[in-house]
């Protein structure tokens, strides 16, 4: 099968927000796989990366129900191109080192534990329900990542210093959890996405605490990055896609 | 992880041991008692033991490779999913394996060292290459399939730690036993090309699945006092034949070839015959060149390096750690 033309609507594309960054960062996560500091690591990435995977399947599944062709989940994650990815450009960003993946998913965690505490509220039932588990394993990521970017931050001077690289890296990248443009809009109006606005405090509060704790400054304020929410990606993605693609666009119409 | 336990040297001189403590112990082993790692037990037992476990650790934890290989690729979210849990159940395998060693005075970086540097062995399958995605199907078919053959009587061996160690990991390898032979069966009840992929990948895993079993009893030279003292059950023949067997039935409901011209049924035994095993092949890679030992170690040895500083910031932070809370308990006081 050939690429899928994906009629948006504004609820459709919230949920594939959601998903597109679950799954691509899921799948940054699983390059650890066999390769990470110790094996305690690969494990808990692997668990991570697993939740993330576990998330964009709902999501998808989701999506298919709301655009009502008949689409399965594999549709969205394996035939569409880049442009039509709707991540956040943080998830996509290559692995980088440890400190660099620590860092990621302690700003992520840090946006998105609460997002879906909220999200359990939801005025979109499925999406609610989505939420209710998202949010106790994504308490989970935090407490992980928070913990090793103390480790980290606080450890040794190199350790320090990659931190704090992986920090002035990625901050750019977090501008974009709050973004509100004309979807969001509607659909934080309709009650099915929280306002991240009202999410940035408890955002703040946890970042400083846990860069207090690991003896790194907070990254000044910068121009952030944009782009994601509309197809508009890094050069990254574009490689992953090719590479995540690879068996269903060579085989088109396969069952795996 | 970062504790020391205390090291000892595996090929320790040879002990003379007391012949009363030995034949109360061959006595505990004939009654089926299970050693505990408190017990007395020969120096000999516990090397057998030591290199046996270590090495099953090692190749749970280099086998997250070749799999690994495919985990970017993976066709659908399904099977990714299913694959990334399968890799990060080794891992937790290899968990259980070194805890096991450890119970026997060898400490895991001891033994990950004794990996990385070439002096510890590992299952010679994972130097061979996964080359399509049917090569992930042969792997959980074939390979945990293999696997579970040589454990299941494992999960009764003598030594304590290691049979309950087993017990888990065996429900494990099942699983992915099953789950392998689901990629397989999807392959061959698909199209053409995929019925090919399925039929090549069997073809490059059949001959190293059944090496898996070791050298032929006539050559092995640890069998006989292993089976005595209970660490092992069956010979490698007697695993390998009945693995065949098994797996016989299982390609030919797949309408797949197995690739040994001179395999037949035996009405006489009930057993499937097959043709012979090339040990160069055996030999070759398991002294170190076969197709990609050279990848797999050195993807170990990077991912060792690269991990290093953040092994050394995790031990310092706890010693700063440590010395912070001390230093807030004397200003308490
Ligand atoms: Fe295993
Ligand atoms: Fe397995």
């Amino acid at each position: 099968m050939t690429t899928i033309r994906v009629e948006e609507t504004p609820h459709l594309t919230a949920i594939l927000r959601l998903a597109d960054t679950a799954l691509v960062l899921s799948h940054r996560l699983s390059e650890w796989c066999g390769h990470a500091p110790m094996l305690e690591e690969d494990l808990a990435l692997a668990n991570i990366a697993l939740d993330l995977l576990g998330q964009a399947r709902l999501l998808y599944q989701h999506a298919a129900e709301l655009e009502g062709k008949g689409r399965t989940e594999d549709d969205y994650a394996y035939l569409r191109d880049a442009p039509q990815f709707r991540n956040y450009l943080i998830a996509e960003l290559p692995r980088g080192d440890f400190a660099f993946t620590i860092v990621r998913q302690t700003l992520f965690s840090a946006y998105f534990h609460p997002f879906w505490r909220r999200a359990a509220n939801s005025t979109d039932r499925t999406l609610a329900a989505v939420a209710a588990k998202a949010e106790k394993e994504l308490a989970y990521h935090l407490r992980h990542a928070g913990a090793w970017l103390v480790r980290l931050g606080d450890g040794t001077e190199e350790s320090h210093r990659r931190t704090r690289e992986a920090l002035d890296a990625l901050w750019p990248y977090t501008g974009e959890f709050f973004e509100v443009d004309a979807v969001s809009r509607a659909m934080i109006e309709a009650g099915v996405l929280p306002d991240p606005e009202a999410l940035r405090p408890n955002f703040e509060e946890t970042v400083d605490r846990l860069l207090r704790e690991a003896g790194l400054p907070r990254p000044p304020a910068v121009w952030m990055q944009s782009g994601g929410l509309r197809g508009v990606h890094t050069e990254h993605l574009g490689h992953m896609l090719a590479v995540m693609q690879h068996l269903q666009r060579a085989y088109p119409g396969a069952r795996w | 992880m970062y504790t020391q336990a205390l090291n000892e040297r595996i090929d320790g001189p040879r002990v003379v041991e007391d012949p009363e403590k030995l034949a109360a112990f061959q006595a505990r082993i004939d009654a089926e008692e299970k050693i505990e790692p408190n017990d007395w037990m020969p120096e000999a037992y516990r090397r057998t033991l030591v290199r046996q476990i270590s090495q099953h650790a090692h190749s749970e934890v280099v086998g997250m490779l070749p799999e690994g290989n495919w985990l970017t690729r993976a066709p659908t979210l399904k099977r990714k999913a299913a694959l990334l849990a399968k890799i990060q159940d080794e891992g937790g395998h290899g968990l259980y394996l070194y805890a096991a060693a450890e119970t026997l005075g060898v400490s895991r970086e001891e033994l990950y060292e004794q990996l990385l540097s070439g002096k510890a062995k590992y299952s010679s399958i994972f130097n061979y290459p996964t080359l399509t995605w049917a090569d992930i199907g042969c792997i959980g078919w074939l390979v945990d399939g293999a696997a579970i053959m040589n454990q299941i009587p494992l999960c009764r061996t003598s030594y304590g730690p290691y049979a309950r160690a087993m017990i888990r990991i065996c429900k494990e390898e099942s699983f992915h036993q099953r789950q392998g032979y689901e990629i397989m069966l999807a392959l061959c009840r698909g199209t053409p090309e995929q019925k090919a992929m399925a039929q090549d990948a069997l073809n490059r895993w059949w001959w190293p699945a059944l090496m898996m079993f070791g050298p032929p009893d006539s050559e092995s030279v640890h069998t006989e006092q292993s089976m005595r003292w209970k660490i092992k059950r069956f010979t490698n023949d007697e695993l390998r034949q009945k693995f065949v067997d098994a797996t016989v039935p299982q390609a030919h409901y797949l309408g797949l070839t197995i690739p040994d011209p001179e395999l037949r049924y035996d009405e006489a035994t009930g057993h499937w015959r097959y043709g012979p095993i090339d040990w160069d092949e055996f030999k070759r890679v398991i002294a170190g060149f076969g197709p990609c030992n050279r990848e797999r170690l050195a993807a170990r040895r990077k991912a060792h390096e690269e991990g290093r500083w953040v092994r050394e910031a995790a031990i310092a932070h706890a010693e700063k750690r440590r010395m912070r809370e001390r230093a807030q308990r004397l200003a308490a006081e």
